[in-house]
């Protein structure tokens, strides 16, 4: 039973609540954890990973608390975000050791294997201290998968790669969690998370605003209610004109232009430049004024 | 057995192997820690201590008129150069990696804290032998012969005193962040030590350095050493305090915790 789940997880420092309340379950298959950066995905990453004990609630994996468990690392693998190794061993020789510390028959054979998975053999003769932040990335993993573990947390690991190491990276992550594998990866880049998961956690200010497939999630977040700032050579007029039109839900004049708020932002966006020709009126500026992660999360909270 | 899912891993079954990881001490940890320690060449910036004591002593025993300098330098001087030493090699095998993270590599196996510990300690206390303990017994050679009380004496206590100094340093740097480890440290060596054993009684009590000098002062029988303690109370105080503070590093290690991103 290799299950990771969270019944009511909180953590605080001190005022500060970076993880509030927090119940799922995650399973085989890839998990994204998409949130905003100071979202609380790290603080989860290290609960679940058995390097932070809840402040309230219970959470185990495969069964069992991760808090004060070294045992569970035989199935565990964490791939921390920071870029902290041991710098002056090689490559090879970082894999190998790992390899060692879990009690592997043939360290140096699984050392192969999970370098030449993460394509370094290139490198692996040369000293850490030398590789790129991609390199480092991808040796951690080789790292992380060496003892074959059942359950991989991965936090932030795409930081660093260029698109090619990238799709690389995903295509075995993807193949990890086809085998049954629990993959855990968190991100604030919505289309690496979209890409690669089955099951998508949104974490917005250390709560979970939204659960489900990339397709669900998506549509959460375009049917929201956009909001642009539109600069034209007469904006009373347009915005008249806006509050006329089922597309637009709320129109306000502000120094900088008018404020819309689109309630369907495909028609909106189709009907805006056609409108202010209508209407003589030349449009000098249309922004979006909401794009931000963060906007579009706190969205999804409040739904 | 449960039902493992295919692997990609064509190295077959073997691979998933396990061997127990029974033991208090892992080669692996150790070499790493070894290497981590003594990387960048800063086994110059560890001998350049010991190379001075050896060269003060040859100094004064080519220079000095009294008989009385081995055993004050080379008890005080040298014994300030193991609690340095000690300071800087315990400070670092587990504080550095704590402080840059690295620390995780190793805590994300099952290998067991306490062996995490135990493992960078055995480390720790042979290079502060090798760095120190040896340095000193070589500076009371020069002083008054390879075979005298004085230098086999002083050198059984500075490897109790490696001894103690690690069990205590890894533990500062255990349970407080760096900066803050070694100013307790120095504090400990410079204040509590250095300055308030020798005027306060019962301070010795507590002071590594003491149960250093009475082990050394049991060999060379000499009161110019000004040792405090009784040499059963020195053995004592020392294993009490080596296993009280192991435990106490193993005991935050184990409940290890990284922050996370806090908004």
């Amino acid at each position: 039973m290799s299950t990771i789940e969270l019944r009511g997880v909180s953590r605080w420092y001190g005022n500060v609540v970076a993880v509030n309340d927090i119940t799922m379950t995650i399973g085989s298959g890839v998990t994204g954890l998409l949130g905003p950066n100071g979202a609380g995905k790290t603080t989860l990453m290290h609960m679940i990973a058995g390097f932070l004990p809840p402040s309230r609630g219970e959470l185990t994996v495969a069964g069992r608390s991760s808090w004060r468990n070294p045992e569970m690392f035989r199935q565990v693998a964490l791939v921390p975000e920071r870029d902290s190794v041991y710098s002056f061993l090689t490559g090879s020789e970082f894999v190998t050791a790992t390899a060692k510390l879990h009690g592997l028959a043939d360290p140096e054979g699984a050392a192969r294997h999970a370098i030449g998975l993460l394509e370094m053999a290139d490198a692996q003769d040369r000293k850490i201290s030398t590789y790129s932040k991609g390199m480092r990335q991808r040796i951690k993993m080789a790292a992380a998968l060496v003892h074959d573990p059942q359950i991989v947390l991965l936090d932030e690991p795409f930081n660093g790669m260029d698109p090619r190491q990238r799709l690389h990276m995903m295509d075995l992550l993807h193949d990890q969690g086809e085998q049954g594998r629990v993959i855990v990866f968190s991100s604030h880049i919505l289309e690496e998370v979209e890409r690669l998961s089955g099951i998508i956690q949104v974490i917005v200010g250390g709560r979970l605003a939204a659960s489900g497939d990339f397709r669900a999630i998506r549509r959460l977040m375009t049917n929201r209610p956009h909001v642009f700032l539109v600069s034209s050579s007469d904006d009373r007029a347009l915005a008249a004109a806006l509050m006329a039109r089922q597309s637009v839900g709320a129109v306000e004049l502000t120094p900088h232009g008018v404020q819309v708020r689109a309630s369907d932002y495909g028609t909106f966006t189709r009907e805006i430049a056609g409108l202010s020709r209508d209407h003589r009126i030349r449009l000098r500026q249309v922004l979006p004024a909401d794009e931000s992660l963060e906007s579009v999360f706190t969205y999804l909270l409040a739904s | 057995m449960s039902s493992q899912p295919a692997t990609l891993n064509p190295a077959g079954p073997n691979k998933r192997a396990v061997q127990p990881m029974s033991g208090l001490l892992n080669g692996v940890i150790m070499r790493i820690t070894l290497r981590a320690t003594m990387g960048r060449k800063r086994a110059l910036l560890f001998a350049a201590p010991a190379i001075l004591l050896i060269g003060i002593s040859a100094l004064l025993k080519a220079t000095a008129h009294s008989p009385v300098w081995p055993p004050e330098i080379l008890g005080q001087v040298g014994y300030l150069v193991l609690a340095l030493t000690a300071l800087i090699i315990g400070g670092s095998v587990v504080g550095a990696e704590v402080e840059d993270g690295s620390i995780v590599h190793l805590l994300a196996t099952p290998v067991s804290r306490r062996t995490v510990v135990l493992s960078k300690y055995v480390v720790a206390v042979t290079l502060t032998i090798a760095f120190a303990a040896i340095p000193e017994y070589l500076a009371g050679a020069i002083a008054t012969g390879a075979k005298s009380g004085l230098a086999v004496g002083l050198f059984v206590g500075a490897l109790v005193g490696a001894v103690v100094y690690n069990a205590l340093f890894i533990m500062l740097t255990s349970v407080f962040s760096p900066s803050r480890a070694l100013a307790f440290g120095l504090l400990y060596v410079l204040l509590w030590e250095g300055v308030l054993a020798s005027l306060v009684g019962g301070v010795a009590l507590l002071s590594a350095e003491h149960y250093g000098l009475a082990i050394a002062n049991s060999i060379a029988h000499n009161s110019a050493l000004h040792a405090h303690l009784t040499v059963g109370t020195g053995i004592g105080m020392a294993v009490a305090v080596t296993v009280l503070t192991l435990i106490l590093a193993v005991n935050r290690l184990s409940a290890f915790a990284i922050k996370g991103d806090v908004a």
